[in-house]
Parts: C-alpha cells; sequence; structure tokens
C-alpha cells in the first residue's frame, strides 16, 4: 500500500484534526441528505404508482427499508470501530463507536415502529414474535445496552472499552436478523431487492427506495459528524485546541 | 401531481392514518437525532467558558493579594 494511506490516516485520527475534518464534511452531508431525501419522498409518494395489492399502504417501505438497513449497517460499522477501539486503542474509534449508538437505535426504533404501523392492516396485528421481527427488537436492545454501559462508567475511556466489547458480542445478531426471512418461516416477507438476480420489485418503485437508502447514510454521515465532535470536545476539554474553540465561538 | 389531487394524495387511499404517522415519526426522530448533539456541543461550550473565566479570576487574585484586601 502506498506509504500516504496510513500516514493520512494517522494524522486525521489525532482529536484536533478529526473535529475539523467533521466540521467541514458535516454541512456537506447533511444537504445533499436533505435534497435526495426530498426527491425520494417526491418519487415514492408522488410519482410511484399504488402497489395492485397493497394500494397506497405500501408507500411506508421507502422509510422502512431505507432505516431497516441503515440500523444493520450503523452496527456494522459500530462493530468495526469497537474491535479497533478494543485492539489498537485508538480514542477516535472509541468515539465513533459510541457516537454510532444512539444514531443506529433510532432508525431501529423507525425500522419497529414503521413495521408495525405496515403490519396492522396488511398482516392484521402491528406486533408478532416472528424471528424478523424479535431480532430486529434484539439489535434495538443491543443498541440501548450499548449507551447504558457506556454511561454506567466513571471514566468514559473505560465505559466506551466496556461497551465496545458488548457491542463486538453483538455483531452475531446481524446475520441473524438479516437471513431471520430465509431461515425460518415468518410473516414478515422475505427481499424483494437483490444484489444478485433481479428483483422483484418495480423500477419505479426501486429508484426512490435507493435514493432514501443514499440520503439516510448521508444523513447518518452529517450526525455522526455532530456527535463526534461533541464528544471530542468533552474528552479533550482541558487541552488547548478545545479552549481555543470556546474562545473563539465566544466572538462568533 | 395539480392541486386539484392534493385531498386524494393526503388520504393515501385509504391508508391516511398508517402512512403519515409513519412518515412523522421518522421525521421527529430524527429531528430530535439532529439536535441533542448540537446542543450539548454548545452547552459544552458554555460550561468550558465559565470554567476558564473562573480560573482567570482566580489568576488574578492570586497575582495582587494586597489589592484584594484593601
Amino acid at each position: 500500500m502506498a506509504n500516504w494511506i496510513p500516514l493520512w490516516l494517522h494524522k486525521l485520527s489525532s482529536p484536533p484534526v478529526f473535529y475539523r475534518f467533521a466540521g467541514t464534511l458535516r454541512p456537506w452531508a447533511i444537504a445533499l441528505a436533505l435534497v435526495l431525501g426530498l426527491v425520494a419522498l417526491y418519487g415514492g409518494l408522488v410519482l410511484a404508482p399504488p402497489d395492485y395489492q397493497q394500494g397506497d399502504d405500501y408507500r411506508i417501505i421507502f422509510i422502512h427499508v431505507p432505516c431497516a438497513w441503515m440500523g444493520l449497517f450503523i452496527y456494522g460499522v459500530m462493530g468495526v470501530a469497537a474491535f479497533i477501539a478494543l485492539v489498537w486503542r485508538i480514542k477516535l474509534a472509541e468515539v465513533v463507536a459510541m457516537a454510532s449508538a444512539p444514531i443506529g437505535a433510532a432508525f431501529t426504533f423507525i425500522t419497529l415502529v414503521t413495521g408495525s404501523l405496515w403490519g396492522i392492516r396488511m398482516w392484521g396485528t402491528w406486533w408478532t414474535w416472528d424471528a424478523r421481527l424479535t431480532s430486529e427488537l434484539v439489535l434495538l436492545f443491543l443498541y440501548l445496552g450499548v449507551i447504558a454501559l457506556y454511561h454506567s462508567f466513571e471514566d468514559r475511556r473505560q465505559g466506551a472499552r466496556t461497551a465496545a466489547f458488548l457491542a463486538l458480542i453483538g455483531v452475531v445478531n446481524l446475520p441473524i436478523v438479516h437471513f431471520s426471512v430465509v431461515w425460518w418461516n415468518t410473516l414478515h416477507q422475505g427481499s424483494t431487492i437483490k444484489l444478485l438476480g433481479p428483483s422483484t420489485i418495480a423500477p419505479s418503485m426501486v429508484w426512490p427506495l435507493l435514493t432514501m437508502v443514499v440520503a439516510t447514510k448521508l444523513y447518518y454521515v452529517a450526525s455522526l459528524c455532530s456527535r463526534v465532535r461533541a464528544d471530542l470536545l468533552s474528552l479533550e476539554a482541558g487541552k488547548d485546541w478545545v479552549r481555543q474553540i470556546a474562545e473563539n465561538e465566544v466572538r462568533g | 401531481m395539480n392541486a386539484a389531487s392534493l385531498p386524494s394524495f393526503l388520504a393515501m387511499g385509504g391508508y391516511a392514518i398508517y402512512v403519515w404517522p409513519a412518515y412523522g415519526v421518522f421525521f421527529i426522530v430524527l429531528l430530535i437525532d439532529w439536535l441533542a448533539p448540537q446542543l450539548r456541543r454548545r452547552r459544552l461550550l458554555r460550561e468550558l467558558r465559565a470554567r476558564m473565566a473562573r480560573q482567570d479570576a482566580r489568576k488574578e487574585r492570586a497575582s495582587r493579594p494586597s489589592a484584594a484586601s484593601t
């Protein structure tokens, strides 16, 4: 590998550098997320035709599926960051792992609520203990457990490392969530979008869905930047670079 | 979509009470998620400034003890 990549990564993992980097990235990420999100909403709520079986109720899919994917994706990111934090003890990795947990919990919560609202009419029930729903609920509890464990320690860094351990163990739930509709006979339907082979959903419905997937990814980047910035200020409150920011923001 | 179809758009083919709350939850949860860290960052900086001001004041008192007693 080229020499400058590890060097660049090393520099970026320094808190003041990453603080500034996140500050630059954040407005771009949120602006793009909003634009793409609005395009996706227009495509999903207005342009896409009603479903021939579900009528307009299926339009919940345009937020339900992207949020469900984000719940898994963010847990994956948290797991990788937790691994790096435990093995190499990089402060930024701890911060990224802990900052990801509330965002992932938010997306998982939205997934469960929108799924319930969808289920009422389509399944005749808002909740059932089927494999997909139960493993998704376990995912939410894993996020909440990581957050609670992190905050239960006086020493923030020790809390982060302990919670990172829990996050890492919880990674086993990810394949269970993903394959639950294949491994078990569930009320929840199987995937309609497939990376391999043709999807079983019309193109006019796919593009708003995939646009929303990109928008939620960008939203995660923006929200992560916000949270990491706040956490770094808090962790490094005694350092000169944080004091300078505190002083400069009085004038600004 | 033209203006005349707005009521039918809002009706969502009879599923309005499921579709709109779903979108409502989506926006409200993400809005809270978006605002929380920014409020926290502002509070952190405010507390830090207050602490720095206290430290400065203490330093100043320590540097001229006679002036404080008169």
